[in-house]
């Protein structure tokens, strides 16, 4: 921190008044930004504030429609992401360009602009892994690694540019805990040597731990512009909603219910190598319950919800019960049937048909318990009216509900599919990522509803990455390892450093014994 | 005996050579993660133009260049419409192949029973006299030494050129390669443009030098054999030539069986090159680690630029 502190340059980049409208929308609002060289400045808002629309802007990637940037105090034109980086401004996507089938040099030498000595830069990348604590072999492929090193991957091809201004659009979103303080570690010495780091996020204990500066952002306008050592988190939340923010009630203590979903003993061969092996998974979850299942992603989460919702059967039917009903060998359709709902992970394409209306997509799941067929024809109106519901109930923003699934944006599509199962009222929900890509405010939404379903007595299983929500959201949280689950532990006596223990697949309870 | 088996072997080599052609060329625009199912009716059209080239010029290096950009002509209209107009892969290539059958038929009807006394043979000094050795393998015509050539080319390319390594990152995520700023359309035209002429030049193959005269549908389903040599090759070039000798190996010494009298059904004889060639490649390439690496993860898939 002395560092950073010491570096009191003038301004790196500076973005005055910048607008860009689409159509119907004004995304970005006269924006004003400073940031000086060494400083972590932090972009914080909900979805759709304009945090993206901005960092592409700076990137080259969209052009402004007004305003200017002045790039260490002269103007600058960026038109394409060339540009961007001859300046120096290098940035770290969400998603990751990334060449599965391709090893981790290559990989970097694709992002390269033109071709490097092969000798001469195998010595580079291994000089900034060291350097910068991103532990990375060259030879891996990328399809063997986790997201977090598959990060490391962005990041070292964007440190390769040694760039002065990094832009890290959420990078946070897919890491473990011990992944992320790492990733944080290397923020900070990179900024000790003077780089500037733009970080856009909306986790706030994130921008709390790292940031020194934050400018918020909502509706597409530039709402405060702080210093984060003088706010909480709870300070910053209001400003980024501009509304009391409240978390979710946690559970009201009340007698648990009967098990509702039971899984003993379940075992799942992978279908092919590339996949998870799900092996003696022992959970009950009682009704008004929610347990979380924390992990790292390809842990067996996917494989997990598949053979809980019935796209994959073949083991025996005692494995799974559904209140009392065996029922693992039934095909999804007749799960429903008992009661089941559940929310995939991929948005478009398992949980929702791009292609088809939002009432087809309503209609999809929900047309045996609400009742939508008669005599195998579609009632229409009653599809509609439950779809108006679900989009004003979760605010999901579309232009009309007769709009294709695949035009929503990824938080609004969330937001329908989600409300969309909660809202048939099911006995046992398994819901993956509830709340994955969706803004604070919509995510409490989420997170209330999943409450109040399990307070009318559901039984409710959330599968994420993200601890924080699940240690918010769950009664019990256990965690996913290379296709095992350990027991289900209370979240009250439950820390993060535990969780982060069990992901890794080490049992918390025997190690603090041991200890 | 010694030169019976001189001579079964050089006719080995004159039946892979188109084999190695064709599927070389495919591999390279599948490698971009395009599916080209029209390789027996670019074949077609090759051997139909290059043919007539030779019969109306004499010229045997024109009959192959006019194969090459037959093979090219044809490669660029399915180019057009699956990367210009976002048709489907499989259907345009399927249509591609029957429009190359007709086509290539329309064009060789007055060449049917025109004779032509094929490639000169262009002896190598010194090699070719070696005994055994030199007539096997340094008295060739040009495009069997063509054909050796490429593989080492096309294997140089893929492995060890930055160009290579772009075109095989195109056909592994074109989102990315997009994202990265590489031109995924360019590449994918040039990589199918590549593939047909391969084509042509490999039914230049078939009409000029295997069996040097036209018939209709004179290649007989090579082509599709050659789009199954490149999947069970797992997109790697020496499996190919290794592929392509045994299926064209098989077929001659079946036929010399057949000649001398061997009691099997003709049928089964025939079913054998095909059979062994898909055995043998399946069994060498069962590691599904090695597949999922060589495997271009987004053939077939339409690519649709986005921002």
């Amino acid at each position: 921190m002395t560092a950073t502190q010491n570096i009191r340059k003038s301004a790196l980049l500076e973005i005055e008044g910048m607008c860009k409208s689409f159509p119907g929308v004004l995304a970005n609002d006269r924006i004003s930004l400073s940031l000086r060289s060494g400083e972590i400045h932090a972009l914080l808002g909900e979805n759709g504030a304009g945090k993206s629309t901005l960092v592409k802007m700076i990137y080259g990637i969209l052009k402004p429609d007004a305003g200017r940037m002045l790039w260490k105090g002269k103007a600058a034109g960026i038109d394409r992401p060339v540009d961007a980086r001859q300046l120096g401004i290098a940035m770290v996507f969400q998603h990751f360009s990334l060449f599965e089938s391709m090893s981790v040099f290559e990989n970097i030498l694709l992002g390269l602009e033109r071709d490097a000595d092969p000798v001469a830069l195998r010595k580079d990348i291994v000089d900034i892994s060291v350097r910068y604590g991103l532990p990375l072999d060259p030879d891996r492929h990328v399809y063997t690694l986790s997201v977090g090193e598959r990060q490391r991957i962005e990041i070292i091809r964007c440190l390769l540019q040694k760039p002065d201004l990094l832009v890290m659009d959420e990078p946070t979103s897919v890491l473990t805990p011990q992944e992320v303080d790492r990733l944080f570690e290397t923020l900070r010495r990179l900024c000790g040597e003077g780089v500037g780091i733009l970080y856009i996020s909306h986790k706030l204990d994130e921008i709390k731990a790292l940031c020194e500066h934050a400018t918020i952002l909502r509706n597409g306008k530039v709402v405060a512009s702080v210093d984060v050592a003088e706010e909480t988190t709870q300070s910053l939340a209001s400003k980024m909603m501009g509304k009391e923010f409240r978390t979710a009630e946690q559970s009201s203590g009340q007698e648990k219910g009967p098990v509702r979903l039971g899984i003993h003993g379940l075992d799942h061969p992978a279908r092919d190598q590339f996949g998870i092996s799900l092996r003696n998974v022992e959970l009950e979850v009682h009704g008004g319950e929610i347990v979380g299942i924390a992990g790292v992603a390809g842990n067996g989460q996917g494989e997990l919800l598949r053979v809980l919702n019935g796209e994959e059967t073949g083991i025996p039917a005692e494995a799974i019960m559904l209140d009392g009903t065996a029922c693992a060998h039934l095909g999804p359709n007749p799960r429903r049937a008992l009661g089941l709902a559940s929310v995939p992970e991929e948005r478009l394409g398992h949980a929702a048909i791009p292609s088809l209306s939002l009432v087809e997509n309503a209609l999809l799941t929900t047309c045996q318990r609400l009742g939508l067929l008669k005599f195998g024809f579609i009632n229409r109106g009653k599809c509609s009216a439950f779809s108006e519901q679900v989009v004003s109930d979760f605010n999901v923003k579309c232009s009309h509900v007769n709009a294709e699934a695949g035009s929503l944006s990824g938080g609004n599509l969330q937001k329908f599919v989600v409300g969309r199962e909660i809202s048939q009222s099911p006995a046992v929900m398994i819901v993956s990522q509830p709340t994955w890509g969706v803004d604070a405010g919509a995510a409490q939404t989420v997170r209330s509803a999943l409450r109040g379903l399990a307070n009318q007595g559901a039984a409710i299983l959330v599968l994420s990455q993200d601890l924080d929500e699940l240690m918010e959201i769950s009664d019990r949280i256990a965690a996913i390892c290379a296709g095992a689950l350990s027991p289900a532990l209370p979240v009250a006596e439950t820390s993060v450093e535990q969780i982060g223990l069990m992901m890794a697949g080490l049992d918390p309870r025997q190690d603090t014994e041991a200890a | 005996m010694t030169e019976v088996l001189i001579a079964a072997i050089i006719t080995i080599i004159t039946a892979a050579t188109p084999l190695i052609y064709a599927a070389l060329g495919e591999m390279v625009t599948e490698k971009s993660g395009v599916l080209n199912l029209g390789v027996e009716g670019m074949m077609l059209m090759g051997a139909v133009c290059g043919f007539t080239a030779v019969h109306l010029s004499g010229s045997a290096t024109l009959g192959i260049l006019t194969a090459a950009l037959a093979g090219t002509g044809m490669a660029l209209v399915f180019a057009v419409l699956v990367l210009g107009f976002q048709a489907t892969q499989v259907a345009t290539g399927l249509a591609l192949t029957i429009f190359g059958v007709g086509l290539s038929a329309l064009i060789g009807q007055d060449l049917v029973g025109v004779a032509y006394d094929g490639l000169p043979r262009l002896a190598i000094p010194l090699l070719s006299e070696i005994p055994v050795i030199g007539p096997i393998l340094f008295n060739h015509d040009i495009l069997v030494y063509g054909s050796f050539a490429l593989v080492f080319l096309v294997s140089w390319f893929l492995g060890r050129t930055r160009a290579g390594l772009v075109l095989r990152a195109v056909g592994d995520s074109h989102d990315a390669a997009h994202a990265i700023g590489y031109p995924v359309i360019r590449i994918r035209y040039l990589a199918i443009l590549f593939g047909g002429a391969m084509s042509g030049v490999a039914g230049a193959c078939l009409s000029l030098a295997y069996s040097p005269l036209w018939i209709e549908n004179m290649s007989a389903g090579r082509g599709w054999i050659a789009l199954a040599l490149v999947v069970f090759a797992t997109w790697r070039p020496w499996r190919v030539f290794v592929g392509a000798y045994l299926f064209g190996g098989i077929t001659i010494l079946q036929l010399h069986a057949q000649a001398l009298g061997a009691g099997v059904p003709a049928q089964v004889m025939s079913m054998l090159p095909y059979a062994a060639t898909i055995v043998v490649l399946v069994l060498i390439s069962r590691d599904r680690n090695k597949i999922r690496l060589n495997s271009p993860a987004c053939i077939g898939k339409p690519f649709h630029p986005t921002s």
